[in-house]
């Protein structure tokens, strides 16, 4: 059985077809889209490494599957950056050490990209740090990635204002 | 993950008819039931996509003041929505404190419901395992069973039901609202899960093909909005299943209590109603002394079913404190650290 979805990856209206109806969304976009910035930790919804937003919620890839995103739009790591210009919170995570490795860092910044969206935390580190437990970070850099979130959120704030002057 | 044909269902009546085909599922958010076909322990032939479902997906409020939320309403979505925030309280503390932001951002309200219980012998099939394959033995009575049931367990059983959202909604009366084949029924949510007993491959009351359309919960149970809490022992601060948990809600009225809803999570194969507990807390003045008669009373039955004597202890203590909570009062915005035992006042208290 195959099955043909429609997505907007990135902003890029794309039509694939699954011919396996088992694949994850982490696995397509890893495997067969060859957008491996998203990450593989536990692969069970437990780590957050594989967080990407779908219809601009922040999701466990490993635990959707690719046939369910038909119709809906995914943003991914690469889809931040235009060109050399980071996104805020991308320039963020570098500004305040958010990482060592780096492995958990795609699925920290789609994680606080979700969260700033949803903006339930304020500018609590309290509530940023619950809300980011979701996120797992093996090197331990969870004081930058607090700080990281912090600012971005102000900078993404600052940034609508002028958008809107 | 074995092979399984994919089909996506644009109606209810739709879902429960193509359930007739054996060994069908229904997938929702995906968040448990895809981790389930991954490692083995779930192998359909057929999964049903419900997520696209027209029509359940609304919190619905009743002309009385009760809610009808669609069982498609994700975890995340309920829990902020604002006038269900004001209404029940504890029921959202309780949704923020399960999983984590991405889960709760998939599952939905139906998949909460009937989610599976976390005994890791259920989760690996090379294991004996009553409920997994019916007259398999347990494996969990001899092995790693500290965070089992301390009430309502069988030789044959002994897990927890793990949700942290229907301890609270046990508590409130609700409701389950499904449709099946042969037409629709209310399930109180009390009576929805079965205790083990002989068959613990029985883990609730829907019938094949049945779906959950709704979840209920009743007008009366709003008047206990101020002074409602839920508070979960987990082992790490946060995105923890609870080791227990306790729904306390209360109605003072000239310095005694009312009336009482209590309910006990991660001690029993479902959301361990305390009504003996409740009765005993109505026309006495609220404060420790009531709290603790009231908890050692709902623990009365309790036995560990291995390693976890402790448990009950800790259910007693984690209820007098959820009840003290309760008197209170009810926080004016959700804490920052939902459910937990720890100070939530805001500010960065803990070391990053
Ligand atoms: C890492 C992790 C941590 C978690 N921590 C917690 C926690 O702390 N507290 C907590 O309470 N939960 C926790 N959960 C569990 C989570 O709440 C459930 O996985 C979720 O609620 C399931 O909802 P879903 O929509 O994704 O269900 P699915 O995975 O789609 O389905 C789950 C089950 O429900 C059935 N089902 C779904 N919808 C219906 C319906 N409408 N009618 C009939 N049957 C239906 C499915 O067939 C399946 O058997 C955690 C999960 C993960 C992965
Ligand atoms: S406690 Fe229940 S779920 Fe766990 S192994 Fe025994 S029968 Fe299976
Ligand atoms: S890989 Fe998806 S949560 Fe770990
Ligand atoms: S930076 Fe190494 S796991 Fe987070």
């Amino acid at each position: 059985m195959s099955l043909s979805i429609s997505t907007i990856i990135n902003g890029e209206p794309r039509s694939i077809a699954i011919d396996d109806p088992r694949v994850s969304l982490l696995d397509l976009l890893r495997e067969r889209l060859d957008l491996t910035g998203t990450k593989k930790g536990c692969d069970r919804g437990q780590c957050g490494a594989c967080t990407v937003l779908v219809d601009g919620r922040r999701v466990n890839a490993c635990l959707t599957l690719a046939v369910s995103v038909d119709g809906a739009e995914v943003t991914t790591i690469e889809g931040l950056a235009r060109g050399d210009l980071l996104h805020p919170v991308q320039a963020a995570f570098i500004e305040h050490d958010g990482f060592q490795c780096g492995y958990c860092t795609p699925g920290q910044i789609m994680s606080a990209i979700g969260l700033i969206q949803e903006n339930h935390a304020g500018s609590d580190p309290e509530r940023i740090r619950e809300l980011m437990s979701g996120n797992i970070c093996r090197c331990g850099a969870y004081q930058g990635i607090t700080e990281a979130v912090l600012e971005a959120r102000e900078a993404m704030s600052e940034k609508n204002r002028s958008d809107a002057a | 993950m074995k092979r399984f044909d994919y089909i996506r269902a644009a109606s209810a009546s739709e879902a429960i008819a193509a359930s007739a085909h054996p060994n069908s599922v229904y997938l929702a958010g995906g968040t448990n039931m895809l981790d389930l076909m991954k490692i083995g322990v779930a192998r359909p032939d057929r999964v049903i996509d419900i997520s696209r479902i027209e029509g359940l997906s609304e919190i619905t409020w009743q002309d009385d003041g009760g809610v009808r939320i669609g069982a498609l309403v994700r975890n995340a979505d309920l829990a902020y929505d604002g006038r269900f925030a004001r209404t029940f309280p504890s029921v959202a503390e309780a949704l923020l404190s399960g999983a984590s932001a991405q889960v709760r951002n998939a599952a939905s309200v139906g998949g909460n419901l009937m989610q599976h219980t976390r005994c890791a012998y259920f989760h690996d099939p090379a294991s004996a395992c009553n409920r997994r394959v019916a007259g398999s033995g347990c494996d969990a009575r001899e092995g790693e069973n500290r965070l089992h049931a301390v009430l309502g367990w069988s030789e044959h059983c002994i897990a927890t039901h793990p949700s942290d959202f229907c301890v609270p909604l046990v508590a409130f009366d609700a409701n389950v609202e499904v449709e099946g084949p042969h037409g629709s029924r209310d399930i109180k949510l009390w009576e929805f899960y079965s205790l083990p007993g002989s068959t613990p491959d029985h883990v609730t009351a829907l019938q094949p093909g049945e779906l959950i359309v709704a979840v209920k919960i009743p007008a009366a149970s709003a008047a206990f909005a101020p002074n409602a809490r839920y508070l979960k022992l987990r082992e790490r601060t946060s995105f923890a299943f609870a080791v227990v948990s306790c729904a306390a809600a209360l109605q003072i009225d000239g310095g005694m209590i009312q009336s009482a809803r209590i309910a006990l999570g991660g001690v029993a194969a479902r959301p361990w109603r305390c009504q003996g507990a409740e009765a005993a807390l109505i026309g006495v003045e609220p404060g420790r002394e009531a709290f603790e008669k009231a908890a050692s009373l709902a623990l009365a039955d309790a036995h560990p079913s291995g390693d976890n004597a402790f448990k009950i202890e800790l259910a007693r203590r984690i209820m007098v404190r959820a009840l003290t909570l309760a008197m209170e009062g009810t926080p004016e915005t959700m804490p920052a650290l939902p459910a937990s035992p720890f100070p939530s006042e805001s500010g960065a208290r803990h070391v990053a």
